[in-house]
């Protein structure tokens, strides 16, 4: 238990420091490092308190799709150290000191509802049942079950969004020959060849 | 001997969660900042909700983690193409100077 208490402080440690230094830091590329590095620790969280299987997919789907994807668009913008070139620091005072109210009053709101909080005797449960199912195979028999048409709508949400982000992105490109399969198809002997009669000395004019 | 109870984990997620909020209101460079703080607050979501789920030994918790993840990707992925599109037509994406709303 001792080492439980050890690994929670120290990562969660790790994971504000560089939830903070994301927000704060002045090269985008290193706020999506230390996204990465919050998305770890946070996964490493979940898998120390049970949750093997969700941890395990947070590093597979955050910090294999997600970081990559945003460390893609800031490098392809170029848009790394904007700040440092040409810093908009207008409305910064203004921002800096309303957000921080903001944020310090909501977090104070949930400090309240954590620690205010009292519940039944009966409302944790103790281990009861211990199964020796793994905790992706208990996942995995309800996911399929009793969720199954929430999970085919979370699929269907993931293909909707890769067609709109591929239509958002798709770039019509002028002066290059593409398939046109409908007229290629209905193509026929009579349209595509034309016999000529030459005459002497003329030749044939080819038109295209 | 200190034991880590729901507590922690609900203070940890509270925090993680106002940090994103604050992040969202500091925004001084670029958007892609405010996408990671939105990334952030979904993450503190989803803390909360693994923690309740193993504390309270229910397993809908994590399955609606799940599809909290799911959501997020794709809300990455349609808001980083959104940005790009931005940038291609507009040539910067400061916060200050996404304006074109305002009418």
């Amino acid at each position: 238990m001792l080492a439980h208490t050890l690994f929670f402080h120290f990562f969660s440690l790790i994971a504000v420091f560089s939830a903070l230094m994301v927000i704060i830091s002045k090269n985008t590329v290193y706020s999506v490092f230390f996204l990465i590095l919050v998305f770890v620790s946070i996964s490493i969280l979940f898998i120390m308190i049970g949750a093997e299987f969700l941890g395990m997919i947070m590093l597979v789907v955050y910090v294999g799709a997600v970081a990559v994807l945003f460390l893609f668009v800031v490098m392809m913008l170029n848009v790394s150290d904007q700040s440092i070139r040409k810093p908009p620091r207008k409305g910064f005072i203004n921002n800096i000191s309303v957000g921080s109210i903001v944020g310090i009053i909501i977090f104070l709101e949930l400090l309240v509802v954590v620690s205010g909080w009292k519940y039944k005797g009966s409302f944790m449960l103790e281990k009861t049942s211990v199964s020796n199912l793994s905790n992706t195979h208990v996942l995995g028999n309800v996911l399929y079950t009793e969720y199954i048409h929430l999970f085919q709508i979370a699929g269907m949400i993931l293909l909707i969004s890769m067609i709109g982000a591929i239509t958002l992105t798709f770039k019509k490109r002028e002066n290059i020959k593409r398939q046109n399969y409908f007229t290629q198809i209905q193509r026929e002997k009579t349209s595509a060849i034309s016999l000529i009669e030459v005459e002497n000395d003329k030749g044939v004019k080819i038109d295209d | 001997m200190i034991e880590i109870t729901l507590e922690h984990y609900l203070t940890l997620a509270a925090i993680i969660f106002s940090i994103g909020i604050i992040g969202i209101f500091l925004n001084r460079k670029n958007v892609i900042i405010i996408l990671m703080s939105i990334e952030l607050i979904l993450l503190a979501v989803n803390i909360n909700l693994v923690s309740f789920s193993i504390f309270l030994q229910d397993l809908v918790g994590q399955i609606f983690t799940m599809f909290i993840l799911t959501v997020a990707a794709a809300e990455a992925a349609v808001g980083l193409a959104i940005i790009v599109i931005y940038y291609k037509k507009k040539g910067s994406i400061y916060v200050e100077k996404i304006n074109s709303l305002k009418g």
